[in-house]
């Protein structure tokens, strides 16, 4: 062990929010009153067992927790490498990992007596299960969305009116994911007494991005019992796809400390990071302030934030979440990315092996899969996060590969 | 003495309170902003607000939205701010120079290198929307020792501990923002203002600007009799963008502005005359 390695890659962040250089508070003056009382509630609710009781109830009984750990048996004989093995949250209720977050903070919100909800959302998935907890709590909804995502997730947008939810269109900027962010910070600071901003991401402000990794460490904490239990063992290789991270950083915590374990995360490389239409951050990014955390920003040299572009809708994001940009920088976690291409094919790949949709976001994650798996041996190990289902994007993928609906 | 302090003193021996006018860098390109900017202590500036662009301005509403915007497609960027304020301070050394934007145009030019050539521009002062006191040590140290003064902010969100902890390491004014809310869109209640205004001046000796949701003259008055400062942007902005969109030639866009800006100061000067005579 070098003199650099911490104890526990576990521990962060600390008690100002950082993670090492990253993460921290930077918001305007206005909304730091609310960011510490949430601190201080999520804090108590924590600890609080009647908490996280209600919470583990609707995980099972709302959610149909604890998702399949799925042996893709045709895809590894495929690939002729490692044993593959896929995280399903693309069977939880509302078909991704969003729901969990989604439960933990609306209790948190009624916990703190605020009446109304706001979120942003990028491929619509963290809008639909806002709306749904939404509206299974009652409570009024605003989701946030850029045009350009409007356009391109109109069956989320669907889901979302019907669940009682109002989706504002946002058209300033690049008229994405980081444009509804800024739309529903400006909302925030108007309404701070009543609202509370259910962020979807493992970014934003602290305490956010620990609350939703907390909320998300229910996949991995899963996967790794589960794994257990299947092959008696902890698997050699965990991946996920990481846009803003939080399906990432849920799945590679609970692994964080098993030093035998190799985790990899996945960007989008969009039209290919050689290009300047891509949305991976953490590869060709430099440390920022965006949304509340420092973190690597894709970002010209004056300091502007420039737009990031991939085919899913879901990791067009030039952020990250802070905890990524530590566990990169101090190489706990290898970051690698797969191009829209690539993530077509392995959309197009899990579809036939196996009769799987997948989204679009872990279709990256499977693209790397595809690279990785052949080169290790058959005896070795790989879970990979499906984080979402891919119903959403068959509009999309149709384009993309020149059908009409 | 620095010249933000000692404008506030200079006004607070003369009994009135200080008009800031805000204008986006760059808006809507160099030459009219430089222009503007040169003409506005002539027409009744104390202090001149000068926004560093950014591209995702969170605090802001549309209107210095589209400000930033414009800006930022006419070219504008950090070492062009500073060139503007050089250029100002060519013909003016008197009048203090506040910058106000966000903190990731200053992280990417590199702190240490902002504050320096900031400093050597005439910068006076720097308000950081996204920099609260929890993060603001980065850079009030580096920005002190050039003798630049870090603003803080204090909004009707802030309890009265936090307002102690605002103000304790504030330097050269402190900055109330009238409404929860983005610049240029809500309007405030006018006692209740007043009120935040006699609790802030118990727990600071430094002078009070008040901003973000003035946008008349008749508005600017009124609290000019209680504030020590008024600041006005997303009105003054406005009218930029009205004269830009009916494609006025620049000689009127500054004319329209500089003659927006005289009436504003000219109410924010009269205030407490009328006061005492009423």
């Amino acid at each position: 062990m070098t003199a650099l390695t911490p104890n526990s890659y576990r521990s962060g962040p600390d008690e100002r929010g950082h993670f090492g250089e990253y993460g921290g508070r930077f918001v305007a003056e206005t909304l730091m009153p609310l960011v510490l009382e949430l601190e201080r509630a999520y804090s108590e609710a924590k600890h609080d067992t009647a908490f996280q009781a209600e919470l583990n109830g609707l995980l099972k009984h709302y959610v149909g927790r604890p998702s399949a750990l799925y042996f893709a048996e045709r895809l590894t004989q495929h690939l002729g490498g490692a044993k593959i093995y896929l995280k399903r949250e693309d069977l939880n209720h509302t078909g991704a990992h969003k729901i969990n977050n989604c439960l933990g903070q609306i209790l948190l919100a009624r916990r703190m007596g605020k009446t109304r909800i706001i979120a942003e959302t990028g491929a619509g998935q963290h809008g639909v299960a806002t709306a749904t907890v939404a509206a299974r709590f009652g409570l009024p909804c605003v989701i946030y969305m850029g045009e350009v995502d409007i356009e391109r997730q109109k069956p989320n947008v669907f889901r979302m009116h019907l669940l009682g939810a109002e989706v504002r269109s946002v058209t300033s900027g690049s008229r994405t994911l980081k444009d509804a962010m800024n739309e529903a910070l400006r909302d925030w600071v108007a309404n701070v007494h009543d609202t509370f901003y259910i962020i979807g991401s493992a970014a934003g402000p602290h305490p956010y991005p620990e609350m939703v990794r907390d909320f998300q460490c229910v996949i991995g904490n899963e996967a790794r019992a589960q794994m257990i239990k299947a092959e008696g063992r902890l698997p050699d290789l965990v991946v996920a796809c990481v846009g803003g991270g939080s399906n990432a950083i849920g799945m590679f915590h609970p692994f964080l400390d098993d030093r035998d374990v190799a985790i990899h995360g996945v960007e989008a490389a969009g039209e290919g990071t050689a290009t300047e239409r891509h949305a991976a951050t953490l590869s060709k990014g430099a440390p920022g302030v965006l949304h509340g955390a420092r973190s690597y920003l894709l970002q010209n040299g004056d300091g502007q934030v420039l737009e990031a572009h991939s085919i899913s809708a879901g990791l067009d994001y030039p952020g990250v979440g802070p905890e990524h940009s530590w566990l990169k920088d101090n190489g706990r976690v290898s970051y690698y990315s797969a191009t829209d291409t690539e993530a077509l094919e392995a959309f197009g790949l899990l579809c036939k092996l196996e009769g799987i949709i997948p989204a679009l976001e872990p279709s990256h994650a499977i693209a790397h899969v595809m690279r990785a798996a052949p080169k290790m041996a058959k005896d070795e190990i790989i879970v990979v996060t499906l984080s979402g289902r891919g119903d959403k994007d068959v509009f999309t993928v149709a384009n993309a590969l020149g059908a009409s609906l | 003495m620095s010249r933000i302090a000692g404008r506030f003193m200079e006004l607070g021996e003369r009994g009135r309170a200080a008009f800031i006018p805000f204008v986006t860098a760059g808006d809507p390109d160099f030459e009219t902003c430089a222009s503007i900017i040169e003409k506005l202590p002539e027409m009744g500036a104390d202090l001149i607000e000068i926004g560093v662009p950014f591209s995702d301005p969170m605090a802001d509403g549309p209107s210095i939205q589209a400000a930033s915007l414009r800006a930022l497609n006419a070219g504008m960027s950090v070492p062009g701010v500073f060139e503007l304020v050089r250029r100002f301070r060519r013909a003016d050394d008197a009048t203090p120079i506040v910058l106000m934007g966000y903190f990731n145009p200053i992280h990417a030019y590199g702190i240490d290198r902002f504050v320096t050539d900031a400093s050597a521009a005439g910068v006076d002062g720097l308000i950081t929307v996204d920099l609260p006191p929890e993060e603001d040590a980065v850079l009030r140290v580096p920005a002190s020792v050039k003798g630049i003064d870090v603003v803080r902010l204090a909004t009707p969100t802030s309890d009265e501990m936090r307002l102690r902890r605002i103000a304790k390491e504030a330097s050269g004014f402190l900055y109330y923002v009238s409404v929860a809310g983005v610049t240029g869109t809500k309007s405030f209640a006018e006692a209740d203002l007043q009120n935040s205004l006699r609790s802030l001046k118990r727990i600071t000796q430094l002078p009070c600007a008040v901003g973000f949701g003035i946008r008349t003259a008749e508005q600017a008055k009124n609290v000019a009799r209680f504030a020590d400062a008024v600041v006005i942007g997303s009105a003054i902005v406005q009218r930029i963008a009205a004269a830009v969109t009916s494609e006025m030639p620049s000689a009127s866009v500054i004319a329209e502005t500089i003659g927006f800006c005289k009436m504003l100061a000219d109410s924010v000067h009269a205030a407490r005359q009328i006061s005492v005579v009423g």
